[in-house]
């Protein structure tokens, strides 16, 4: 009897997780952490370096020496984590065209404004709310 | 005197300047010239082609009857090297008693559909595609020169329209790749500047000839956007826009590609 309104909570709790949070941007930063947790700079690292699921090395370079495949069609991302505050990276991260309507870079966590969506990615964001914090907390650690 | 030596030195002048407008005008690249030296090589060389395997196939495939009318194309055409030559440079095109542009490949299936009565072959089809390479090849070197008229023309513009829009959920358009980013590294491979100069291409990566909506669809997935299927007319439309922004450049057909 005293279980039931707990699993309640708990369903209520995964359910609005499963949303897309709708992040809260303050000038051109979003302050808080998508997930209200910290991100994993490791698993952020690995997320950049990946041609399939970060996608960043398509148009960046960056300190990962291991990929020696890497872009010239934006800045290199090398000194990041000095030239903005992590809020100004998240921001950058989910949805750059808040800062530049006609940026080239994709909004990572967003969903709205696209066309002709293949239909495996249709309504879906290219990382998760996880993934953002992740690369966010890696891209906080690149001081030089 | 002044008069007449500064109205010489104006002509001399222009004439310089109208050279120097002419040999800087054109800029524009092959993807030829965006790959290596060992791929240019092999497209050159006739015997390391692997593109000319699939044109004497075609050449086979041309002299070879088919269907109910048990008609080879050679019976109708000729010899290729004179009824084919220069046909590549001018199509999608609009052909006799039809009512929209069709591709080169849509043209030699409605040949096989009116006049050999035979089945349409299916897209990426290996004999549809030699059909094609040895088709073009009677074309290599020859400037592309794409026909005009109201029907030709709509379809070119919405062909236009689908480069310049940003589609897929990388939210990225041709244009953004091919024209604003042309010659810069994506993940290390140079952007070339989308010509369809070479087409169908023998592309390394593929192993295989290859048509150029095969490789439209590519870019098209890599930005993760819904490809249309291999018969819409989408193609053919960005296939037209794609020749005009390649009007006179020569055509390479069977090309090499990484
Ligand atoms: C299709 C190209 C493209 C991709 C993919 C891309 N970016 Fe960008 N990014 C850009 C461009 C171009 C800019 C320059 C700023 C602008 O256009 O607004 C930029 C800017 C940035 C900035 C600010 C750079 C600075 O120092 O000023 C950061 C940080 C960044 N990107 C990180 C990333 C990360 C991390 C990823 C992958 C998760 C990524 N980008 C994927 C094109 C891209
Ligand atoms: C994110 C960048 C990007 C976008 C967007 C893009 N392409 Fe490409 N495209 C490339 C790259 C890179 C290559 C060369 C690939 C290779 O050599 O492996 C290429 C190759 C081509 C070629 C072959 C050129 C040749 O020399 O044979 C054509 C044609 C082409 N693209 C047309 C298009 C069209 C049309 C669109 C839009 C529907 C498009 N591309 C969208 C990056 C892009």
């Amino acid at each position: 009897m005293r279980i039931l309104p707990v699993l309640a909570l708990l369903l209520g709790a995964q359910a609005a997780a499963a949303q897309p949070v709708t992040p809260q941007i303050v000038d051109d930063a979003i302050p808080t952490s998508l997930t209200g947790r910290p991100g994993d700079a490791a698993r952020g690292r690995a997320i950049v370096a990946s041609r399939s699921t970060g996608l960043c090395l398509l148009c960046h370079s960056g300190p990962i020496a291991e990929e020696r495949f890497q872009g010239d069609l934006a800045p290199s991302l090398a000194g990041a984590g000095s030239r903005w505050s992590e809020g100004q990276l998240r921001l950058r991260i989910v949805d750059g065209t808040r800062l530049n309507a006609d940026t080239i870079m994709p909004a990572y966590y967003r969903t709205g404004g696209l066309q002709r969506v293949a239909r495996a990615f249709d309504g879906k964001t290219i990382l998760s709310a996880e993934q953002v914090e992740d690369v966010v907390a890696y891209l906080v650690t690149l001081k030089d | 005197m002044t008069a007449r030596l500064l109205a010489f030195g104006l002509a001399l002048v222009f004439a310089a300047s109208y050279a120097a407008a002419q040999a800087g005008a054109d800029k524009r690249r092959s993807g030829y010239q965006d790959m290596g030296e060992a791929l240019q090589k092999m497209q050159d060389d006739d015997t390391a082609n692997p593109g000319m395997l699939f044109v004497q196939l075609g050449g086979q495939l041309w002299a070879k009857p088919a269907g109910a009318e048990n008609k080879s194309c050679a019976d109708c055409h000729g010899v290729a090297a004179d009824s084919m030559k220069g046909v590549a440079t001018r199509y999608p095109a609009i052909p006799q008693g039809a009512d929209r542009p069709v591709d080169l490949e849509g043209r030699i299936n409605m040949c096989r559909t009116e006049n050999q009565k035979a089945e349409r072959l299916p897209p990426e089809n290996r004999d549809l595609l030699s059909l094609e390479a040895y088709v073009a090849h009677q074309s290599r070197g020859m400037p592309i020169a794409p026909p005009y008229g109201p029907v030709v023309d709509a379809f070119r513009a919405q062909g236009e329209g689908i480069y310049r829009r940003r589609q897929g959920q990388l939210n990225l358009s041709c244009a953004i790749c091919h024209d604003d980013n042309a010659g810069k590294k994506l993940a290390g491979i140079v952007i070339p500047e989308a010509h369809p100069t070479g087409y169908p291409i023998y592309r390394l990566e593929w192993q295989a000839l290859g048509s150029l909506k095969r490789r439209l669809r590519n870019c098209l997935v890599g930005i993760r956007a819904e490809a249309w299927s291999l018969d819409a007319p989408e193609y053919v439309a960005l296939e037209l826009y794609l020749m005009e922004r390649a009007k006179g450049m020569k055509l390479e057909t069977p090309a090499v590609r990484p």
